[in-house]
C-alpha cells in the first residue's frame, strides 16, 4: 500500500477491503444542486447496483467516480486514491494531466450509447488505450484484444466498424474496451437502456460474468431483476439523496422507504 | 359465394389471378421535359459552331502556346502557390479552430477576432498589404539583453512578392479552414471525447486521434471547395506581379495581341487542374467515410488515398 493510500486511510477511516469510498459528496451545476451529500462504500470484488428516476443524480454520481464531473464537495477513493487529487495537509491539489490520465485508465467506464470510436474497426477500437496510454506492444495488445473478443463472444467482428454491430454487440465490445485496460473496477451508466429488449439479454449475460469473475462494479440501471440477481448491494437513489440502500433481494421484496416502494412498484 | 381478393396462404405462395402478368405500366409524358431537352441541344450546337467557325479563337494558336515554356512555368509557379498556401492555411486554421473550442474565453476570443479579421477583409487588399510592409516595418531584428543583435533583416529582403503572396493568401484562407475545422470537431458526438477520457487518454490525443479524424468526414468536401477556389485565388499575385500561370499569360498577349488565345490556355489549364483535383477529393472523402459503408473500398483505389493522404501507421492497416 502506498503513503497516500495509507495516509487517506488513516484519516478518513476507509475500510481495508474498500473500493469505492464517497462521503458527503456533493455536486452542483449552477444553481442546481444535483448531489446533496451522497455516501457510498462498494468493497473490492463486489456490485453495486444503483437505480432511481430519472434526473435522481444517480448518472452524475457515477461520473464523479472516474472525475469525469469535478465534485462541488465532499471525497470520492477510489482503492484508496483520490482520482483527480493529491491531498497534502489540507489541501486537495489538482493533478496534472499526464497523472489524472493514469489513475482514470484504472477505472473502467460504460456507457448508454456504447461510445466505440466509429472511425475504428472493433479491434482497433480495442488495442488503442492500451497502446496510446500505456505503452503496449501493438502485437501483445492484439492478442489480449482478441482474447477479450473470444471472452464476449464476438471473435469474428475484429474487423467490423461499429456501425455495421448490432446495439448488444457495440455493447459486449466496449466491455471488452473497457476490459483492455486491466481496470480495479467497472462503472456501468445505464448500459442496456438504449437497446431493444431482446438484445438486452446479451449485455446483462456479459455483464453477469463479469460479477462471477470477481469484478468491482457500480452499475447505475432500470434493471430490477438483474440487480435483485447479481447485485450484493442496492442504492435507491431520489432527489441527489440516497434514501434507502440494502441486500437487493430483501430491499426489493420489502421497501421500507414509501418513496422507493412507490419507485419500485412502478418499475417492476 | 363470395370472392376473395388472392392472399397469400400460410407459405407465403401467391394463388395466381388470371391476366396479372400481362399488365402493363405506360409511363406519362412530360412534354416540358422534351421542350428545354431541344432547347438545349440547340443551344450546346450553336455554341459549338460559334467555337469552331470564328477565326478569332485561333484554336491553333491556343494549341501552340499550350506547352509553352513560360505557360508551364506560370503554371508549375500556380500549382506551388495553392499548395503551399493551402497547406499553411490548414494548419493555421486547424490551431484557430482548436483556440475557437478551447475552454479559455481569451484564447475563443482571439481565434473569434482572427476569423473576424481574415475573412473580413478583401483577399487582394490583404495581398497588396503584406507585399508593401516595408512602408510600414523597416526592418525586423531580434535584439537579446546580453547578446545585443542576434539578427537583422531588411523588410525588402525577404518580402518577395512570392512569399507575401503565400504570407498574405494563407493568413486569409485559414479565416475560411477554421470555421470548417471548428464545424467538423463540433460534429462529432461528445460521447466519443467522454469515453476516451474515460479510458485515460490525455486530451492531446483525444484531439488528434479520436475528434480530427472523425471531424475530417465534415470538413473534406468543404475544404476541396476551398481548394478549388484558392487555386483560382491565386491568379491575384498578377497584382504584386508573381509570374503564376495568368500573369504569364499576359506577359506574352501584351507583346503578341494574341489575347484570347492565351486567356483559352489559362482557361483549359485551370479546368485540368480543377478535374484533377476533383477526383482526388473523392478519393478522399471515400478513405474518411470508410467506416460508414458496408465494406473496404476496392484495394488500388484505397491505396491511392492512403498513399495521397496522412500516411497511416502500416499495422493500423492491417488490422
Amino acid at each position: 500500500m502506498s503513503e497516500a493510500r495509507k495516509m487517506n486511510a488513516d484519516r478518513f477511516g476507509v475500510p481495508a477491503e474498500s473500493m469505492i469510498f464517497a462521503r458527503n459528496v456533493r455536486k452542483t451545476f449552477g444553481a442546481l444542486e444535483v448531489l446533496k451529500g451522497v455516501d457510498l462504500d462498494v468493497p473490492k470484488g463486489s456490485v453495486a447496483c444503483i437505480i432511481g428516476p430519472s434526473g435522481s443524480g444517480k448518472s452524475t454520481f457515477l461520473r464523479c467516480m472516474n472525475h469525469l464531473e469535478k465534485l462541488t464537495g465532499g471525497i470520492i477513493l477510489v482503492d484508496g486514491d483520490f482520482v483527480g487529487y493529491d491531498l497534502v495537509g489540507d489541501k486537495l491539489y489538482e493533478l496534472r494531466e499526464n497523472q489524472l490520465c493514469r489513475r482514470r485508465a484504472e477505472i473502467g467506464m460504460l456507457f448508454q450509447s456504447f461510445n466505440l470510436f466509429s472511425h475504428m474497426t472493433v479491434m482497433e477500437n480495442l488495442i488503442q488505450a492500451p497502446v496510446q496510454v500505456r505503452g503496449t506492444h501493438v502485437e501483445q495488445a492484439k492478442e489480449e484484444a482478441a482474447a477479450l473478443l473470444a471472452r464476449v463472444g464476438l471473435s469474428d467482428k475484429e474487423a467490423a466498424y461499429p456501425r455495421q454491430l448490432s446495439g448488444g454487440q457495440q455493447q459486449r465490445v466496449a466491455i471488452a474496451r473497457a476490459l483492455a485496460m486491466k481496470p480495479k473496477v467497472l462503472l456501468f451508466d445505464e448500459p442496456t437502456s438504449a437497446l431493444d429488449p431482446e438484445l438486452v439479454g446479451e449485455v446483462l449475460g456479459a455483464m453477469r460474468d463479469l460479477a462471477e469473475s470477481g469484478m468491482t462494479m457500480v452499475v447505475v440501471t432500470h434493471e430490477i431483476a438483474f440487480a435483485r440477481e447479481i447485485g450484493d448491494q442496492l442504492v435507491f437513489m431520489d432527489q441527489g439523496q440516497i434514501v434507502e440502500r440494502g441486500n437487493p433481494r430483501e430491499m426489493i421484496n420489502d421497501p421500507q422507504s414509501p418513496r422507493t416502494r412507490e419507485f419500485l412498484s412502478r418499475v417492476l | 359465394m363470395v370472392t376473395r381478393p388472392a392472399q397469400p396462404d400460410a407459405q407465403g405462395q401467391k394463388t395466381q389471378i388470371h391476366g396479372v402478368d400481362a399488365l402493363t405500366v405506360v409511363p406519362r409524358r412530360n412534354y416540358a421535359i422534351w421542350i428545354g431537352t431541344v432547347v438545349v441541344l440547340v443551344l450546346a450546337a450553336l455554341i459549338l459552331k460559334a467555337f469552331a467557325s470564328n477565326p478569332a479563337f485561333a484554336w491553333g494558336t491556343a494549341w501552340g502556346y499550350m506547352f509553352h515554356p513560360s505557360i508551364l512555368r506560370g503554371l508549375g509557379n500556380t500549382l506551388l502557390l495553392t499548395v503551399l498556401i493551402m497547406s499553411a492555411a490548414t494548419l493555421i486554421g486547424t490551431a484557430v479552430a482548436i483556440m475557437r473550442v478551447s475552454p479559455s474565453p481569451i484564447l475563443r476570443t482571439f481565434a473569434g477576432v482572427y476569423v473576424w479579421f481574415f475573412r473580413g477583409v478583401p483577399s487582394l487588399i490583404q495581398l497588396i498589404f503584406w507585399f508593401n510592409l516595408s512602408l510600414l516595418v523597416r526592418e525586423v531584428s531580434l535584439n537579446l539583453p546580453v547578446f545585443g543583435e542576434v539578427f537583422s533583416v531588411r523588410t525588402n529582403d525577404f518580402m518577395t512578392p512570392f512569399f507575401s503572396a503565400v504570407v498574405a493568401l494563407a493568413l486569409c484562407e485559414a479565416g475560411y479552414m477554421a470555421e470548417i475545422i471548428r464545424a467538423g470537431i463540433k460534429s462529432v458526438p461528445s460521447g466519443q471525447a467522454e469515453a476516451a477520457r474515460a479510458l485515460g487518454m490525455p486530451y492531446r490525443k483525444i484531439l488528434r486521434q479520436i475528434i480530427l479524424p472523425q471531424a475530417m468526414r465534415f470538413v473534406v468536401p468543404p475544404t476541396g471547395n476551398e481548394a478549388i477556389n484558392l487555386l483560382k485565388m491565386t491568379s491575384l499575385v498578377t497584382f504584386i506581379a508573381v509570374d503564376d500561370l495568368f500573369y504569364s499569360a499576359q506577359s506574352i498577349y501584351a507583346r503578341t495581341f494574341e489575347t484570347i488565345p492565351l486567356l483559352i490556355v489559362v482557361a483549359v489549364w485551370y479546368l485540368a487542374v480543377v478535374s484533377i483535383m476533383s477526383v482526388g477529393q473523392f478519393y478522399i472523402e471515400r478513405y474518411f467515410g470508410r467506416s460508414d459503408s458496408g465494406h473496404e473500398p476496392e484495394a488500388l483505389l484505397s491505396i491511392v488515398s492512403r498513399g495521397l493522404f496522412l500516411g497511416r501507421k502500416k499495422e493500423r492497416d492491417n488490422v
